[in-house]
């Protein structure tokens, strides 16, 4: 498989004196829908923010279509942008604006097209997300799971090559996450999109993506399709992939031992 | 330290580059009603009220000397040259800036700034700019809208309740007012003002922490800063301006 | 609809402040907006101005007929120069002295100016050479002690 979308090598980023990622090599392939899991705390949200481009890495090259994102200017790389959209976990829906004139937003900034066509191009995809009929409403008169489903008709709205989720599932009801998973698998195979999820729900990842990555502590851990990594040699893969509270990745954060805490210094 | 003003530069390059071209325009006008128009009856009362008492005060002192027409005079220096621009500024920061600092600083952390970055939109220039530039254009005008209701209603004070001669208030304030000395110069304090309250309340909301407490802080950071500023530049342009002290 | 309400109070707040500008500068400077009449400057010398300031006064007979504009030193002869705007509608004999005088004991210097006799007026760019400089308070106490050491 040649064709990746998203090809990073050596990938080195750090905040402050906490290394995030050491040496993270990762190709995400075209028009497929990749799953990113792994430990919360781990910096799968970084990586989204390293593919946007919105922060830099301190060594290691992302590849986007072909482009290297780390040496982008600034304006190549708002431009580049146009063929990403995202999925923030919190909507990120803009609260000044109706939920019609938040899907048209990208459309009216980037194109200058006439007001009927983005109309149209703004009700196919708001349509597309089964909420064609709250166009009228304020983003805090939707539900979390609507606003999700708005924020993804926005994120299509330019019809970009990568959609990126950014723990779509988290805090939503069984039946709105029923929905974001055949939004997500509906819209990957009709536009032909690329789809990259960040999640630690495991079930629902495992049900919608072609082949899956873990990452735990900087490095990659574990990746290929969902079924074998549940048997994959690594036990720290397989304590993640069947939820078992503890094993190589400790219950307990880094500390002393509980006597010496609690008799110690005290 | 170095590090935070290095950053705030950068920010107001990109926003002052941003300056609001036919798409923004809009955005822009939003913004001077948010900052401009909606801060007008803070200015307008304040303005009054300051008026009034400082004709009060300058009748009571003039009385004494028999000059109570200089009663114009003295409000008009006053309120042109340090009142009218340092009070609308001070009332600026806290009504307006402190409103932008919290707006912009919700935006970053419910993330409404990443994704507009997200899709290709810079958001410097599409809500740092707007913003710098209202507040950059609004603050000039409310101190003139200041001064002119303050110098009003000190007149009606002076005038309609105090009895002095409403011929020789205004004729000794003209004789001692001068439109570049004393409008000119305190207008060119306010513009200064204006850029610096601007700034720092459009700085202070792009780089809050984008929790809670981190935006509450900012927003203190940006009434405190501003007015701290507002003070010490005061001191230095009255020093520059009117510096002619031997 | 609510974008019109908000375009024309933007406009109307602009046009405000633009009208407390013009209150300012006509109202309260008292710029005239109708300068009927116009100025010419003349010049005069004087030995000593006191530290008298530009924007000061020119009176003629009390009434204010003119500003100092702009002031030098000639020193080759150590004489103060000062550039005087005076109304156009106020014509002086060439023979016009004039004096730096004090308002009240120690209120603000200007320029008193007093008409001569002679039929030719000042023009523009004209000098006047029959000055009397400041009476300087402290040259006076100093003349009044030395004349009580004398006598």
């Amino acid at each position: 498989m040649t064709d990746n979308l998203i090809e990073i090598e050596g990938l080195r980023f750090s905040r402050g004196d906490r290394v995030i990622f050491e040496d993270l090599d990762m190709a995400v392939p075209r028009g497929q829908v990749t799953g990113l899991m792994g430990p919360s705390g781990t910096g799968k949200t970084t990586l989204l923010r390293l593919i946007g481009g919105e922060l830099r890495p301190d060594a290691g090259t992302i590849r986007f279509d072909g482009q290297d994102i780390t040496r982008l200017g600034r304006r190549e790389l708002l431009a580049m942008r146009r063929h990403m959209g995202m999925l923030f976990q919190s909507s990120a829906l803009f609260t000044d604006l109706s939920v019609f004139e938040n899907v048209a937003f990208p459309l009216e900034v980037h194109t200058d097209l006439p007001p009927e066509m983005i109309r149209d191009l703004v009700l196919m995809k708001l349509n597309a997300v089964g909420l064609r009929g709250a166009r009228d409403l304020m983003p805090s008169e939707l539900s979390g799971g609507m606003s999700r489903r708005v924020a993804l008709a926005r994120a299509i709205v330019l019809d970009p090559l990568l959609v990126m989720y950014d723990e779509p599932f988290t805090g939503q009801d069984p039946i709105a996450m029923g929905m974001l998973v055949s939004l997500i698998q509906g819209l990957n195979q009709t536009l032909g999109l690329t789809s990259l999820v960040v999640s630690h729900d495991i079930h629902e990842t495992v049900s919608i993506a072609d082949q899956i990555f873990i990452i735990s502590d900087g490095r990659l851990i574990g990746e290929g399709p969902p079924e074998s990594l549940k048997n994959h040699p690594s036990t720290m893969v397989r304590q993640f992939m069947n939820g078992s509270p503890d094993g190589p990745v400790p219950f307990h954060y880094p500390a002393s031992s509980l006597e010496t805490d609690l008799l110690g210094q005290g | 330290m170095v590090e935070t003003l290095g950053r705030s530069g950068i920010v107001l390059f990109w926003s002052v580059w941003g300056v609001p071209g036919r798409k923004g325009l809009p955005l822009l006008i939003h913004q001077i009603y948010q900052v401009g128009v909606l801060s007008l009856a803070i200015i307008v009362l304040s303005a009054l009220s300051i008026g009034a008492v400082l004709a009060l005060q300058f009748y009571t002192q003039l009385h004494r000397f028999g000059a109570e027409e200089t009663v114009g005079l003295g409000l008009s220096l006053v309120l042109l040259r340090e009142l009218g621009p340092v009070v609308t500024a001070l009332l600026f920061a806290g009504r307006a800036g402190s409103a932008v600092t919290a707006e912009i600083g919700l935006m970053k952390a419910t993330d409404q700034l990443s994704s507009m970055a997200m899709m290709g939109v810079d958001p410097l220039r599409r809500i740092v700019a707007p913003r710098l530039w209202a507040g950059f254009i609004s603050l000039p005008l409310l101190a003139l809208i200041f001064s002119m209701v303050a110098i009003w209603g000190g007149g009606i004070v002076a005038v309609d309740w105090l009895g002095v001669d409403r011929v020789s208030f205004w004729a000794v304030m003209q004789e001692g007012t001068d439109i570049w000395e004393d409008v000119g110069k305190g207008m060119l304090k306010c513009v200064v003002f204006a850029l610096v309250v601007s700034w720092i309340a459009v700085f202070q909301g792009y780089d809050a922490m984008p929790t809670a407490e981190g935006i509450s802080k900012a927003t203190t950071r940006t009434v405190v800063l501003s007015s701290i500023m507002i003070l010490a530049l005061d001191f230095v342009l009255t020093l520059v301006l009117y510096g002619d002290f031997n | 609809m609510r974008i019109r309400t908000l375009e024309i109070s933007v406009g109307a707040f602009m046009l405000t402040g633009f009208l407390a500008l013009l209150f300012l500068a006509v109202q309260v400077s008292g710029i005239s907006l109708e300068r009927g009449t116009g100025t010419y400057t003349v010049e005069a010398r004087f030995n000593d101005v006191a530290g008298i300031r530009p924007r000061a006064k020119v009176n003629m007979a009390g009434v204010t007929v003119g500003r100092v504009t702009d002031i030098r030193v000639d020193s080759e002869y150590a004489e103060a120069i000062l550039t005087l705007e005076i109304d156009s509608a106020v014509r002086l004999p060439t023979d016009t002295g004039a004096a730096i005088q004090t308002e009240g004991i120690l209120g603000g210097r200007y320029v008193a100016l007093l008409p001569g006799v002679d039929d030719d007026y000042l023009a523009e760019g004209d000098t006047i050479t029959y000055t009397q400089s400041a009476m300087v308070l402290e040259n006076l106490i100093g003349d009044f002690l030395i004349n009580i050491g004398g006598s």
